[in-house]
């Protein structure tokens, strides 16, 4: 179903092919969170990858002594707008799975404040995602998910958990907190899978 | 993101689910008739819409709209719906921005009878119900209700509070709306007859540019102490609702924590860049 809009125009033709179906470009970075902003001491602040054996640790000194990346990446939110160039510095999953041993195939983000998404686990490695602590060249803000999120670019930017503390491996994938709240289980911007 | 529900925050914990699955209708397409339009503040519209195949949505949800133009270029924007309830009839109020390409559209050139595209409902989150199950704390009681708008984000807020008022539902509800002017604020009429008509739903109006004649206080930006005063006080438990710019409910959200208030207890919605 779809028709022309009566007196519509639009009111650019700037498409670029990087541009998702449903999606318009923004230069400012808009904000989307179910809560507050949640406060989080670098000094206090822990990673772990939980998995069928056990949990591995890294606090913020170990966290920032593994291999980090620069990334340069488009981003696209569900709410329809998509930054393009953004860049960002962070460790690589690869990094992190380096020396994680697991069969479970599926992934549960948590983060501080309790926001959670689900994502398969081969949808986090091969130079797919990162947890990412600089946006464009400063530490990134408590509001856009630091002091580290989660970065997924390739999914809707809702799967970029903010204020990520940790992967929970899983047998089968479950739905996270806005999965379960009508977002899509995979979230693939370029098939628009927005909604359940 | 965050999620303010309650769940097992420890990332080495199994996961757990973060929410009940919400029983919201499901979303679809949909062709909506513009059956009223009317200007609801200087920059802003009211368009009604006679939404065909609408399941009804929960107050606090949203839509999108999508325009096309003749050349197959699409627009797809979200809105908040004003409503709530089974009906097809759908009330949005639409602000609109000045850089904006749907916004303008919507508040300028729509008319009535006229057609657009829309997709809804959507979001299970931010929504208040009136049944009470959804505000009952752990003890069982019923829990107050806090909305805290800021200009155009009072329009989930006045779909939960009418939905309030219109289940004569007994759950105390406060609203803090911090407006520009007098001139700006949305459904005046409405939010004046839902506190004048019940005890259980009080509203208190922040001023940020200019008030009303006579009004007790100058012009001003919310601050911490008029918002400790003017929201139910954390000891009460309230569930709060709290929508509006990304800087309005920054600032809001982490007053309120300072207070006292549970971050799980807070949900917000925001709008804009940063």
């Amino acid at each position: 179903m779809s028709f022309i809009t009566r007196g519509f125009s639009g009111r650019s033709r700037e498409r670029d092919d990087r541009l998702p179906p449903g999606q318009t470009l923004v230069h400012d970075f808009p904000v989307l969170s179910a809560g507050p902003t949640p406060e989080i001491d670098t000094a206090e602040w822990e990673f772990t990858i939980r998995t069928e054996t056990g949990v591995h640790r890294w606090n913020w000194d170990e966290f920032m002594a593994l291999k980090i990346d620069d990334v340069d990446t488009d981003i696209h939110c569900v709410t329809h707008w998509s930054k393009l160039g953004t860049s960002w510095r962070g460790v690589s999953l690869d990094t992190l799975f380096e020396e994680v041993e697991t069969e479970q195939e599926y992934v549960m983000a948590h983060s501080y404040g309790g926001y959670t998404t689900n994502v398969p686990l081969d949808e986090l490695l091969d130079g797919k995602a990162w947890v990412a602590f600089e946006f464009d060249g400063e530490p990134l803000d408590p509001e856009h998910g630091g002091p580290a999120r989660l970065l997924v670019p390739h999914l809707y930017f809702w799967k970029s958990a903010k204020w990520v503390r940790g992967l929970v491996m899983m047998d089968q994938d479950e739905p996270g907190f806005w999965e379960q709240n009508g977002y899509h289980l995979h979230g693939d911007p370029w098939k628009e899978e927005r909604y359940w | 993101m965050s999620d303010a529900s309650s769940l097992a925050t420890d990332a080495s914990e199994a996961a757990t689910p973060a929410a009940p699955v919400r029983t919201v209708p499901r979303a679809g397409w949909h062709t909506a008739t513009v059956v009223a339009v009317h200007r609801e503040t200087p920059t802003a519209s009211r368009l009604e819409l006679d939404v065909d195949g609408w399941p009804g949505n929960a107050a606090g949800q949203h839509l999108d709209v999508r325009l096309t133009a003749p050349d197959g270029y699409t627009a797809t924007r979200s809105y908040s719906i004003a409503s709530s309830g089974p009906s097809s009839r759908v009330v949005l109020a639409v602000d609109k921005l000045p850089d904006g390409e749907v916004s303008p559209f919507l508040v300028d050139e729509v008319r009535t009878g006229d057609l657009l595209e829309v997709h809804g409902p959507l979001g299970a989150f931010f929504v208040w119900e009136p049944d009470g199950r959804r505000s009952l704390s752990p003890a069982g009681r019923v829990r107050p209700v806090q909305l805290v708008a800021g200009g155009s984000g009072v329009v989930p807020l006045f779909a939960m509070a009418q939905a309030h008022a219109a289940a004569d539902d007994l759950t105390p509800f406060r609203m803090l709306y911090s407006v520009r002017t007098p001139d700006d604020v949305y459904f005046a009429d409405e939010l004046m007859a839902l506190a004048a008509a019940s005890d259980a739903f009080r509203l208190d109006l922040v001023y940020t540019r200019r008030t009303p004649d006579g009004w007790p206080t100058p012009p001003g930006r919310i601050m911490r102490e008029a918002l400790a005063a003017a929201v139910i006080p954390a000891a009460d438990r309230p569930l709060v609702y709290v929508c509006g710019s990304t800087g309005f409910v920054e600032q809001v959200a982490s007053w309120l924590i300072e207070l006292g208030h549970d971050a799980q207890s807070i949900r917000t919605e925001r709008f804009g860049g940063t």
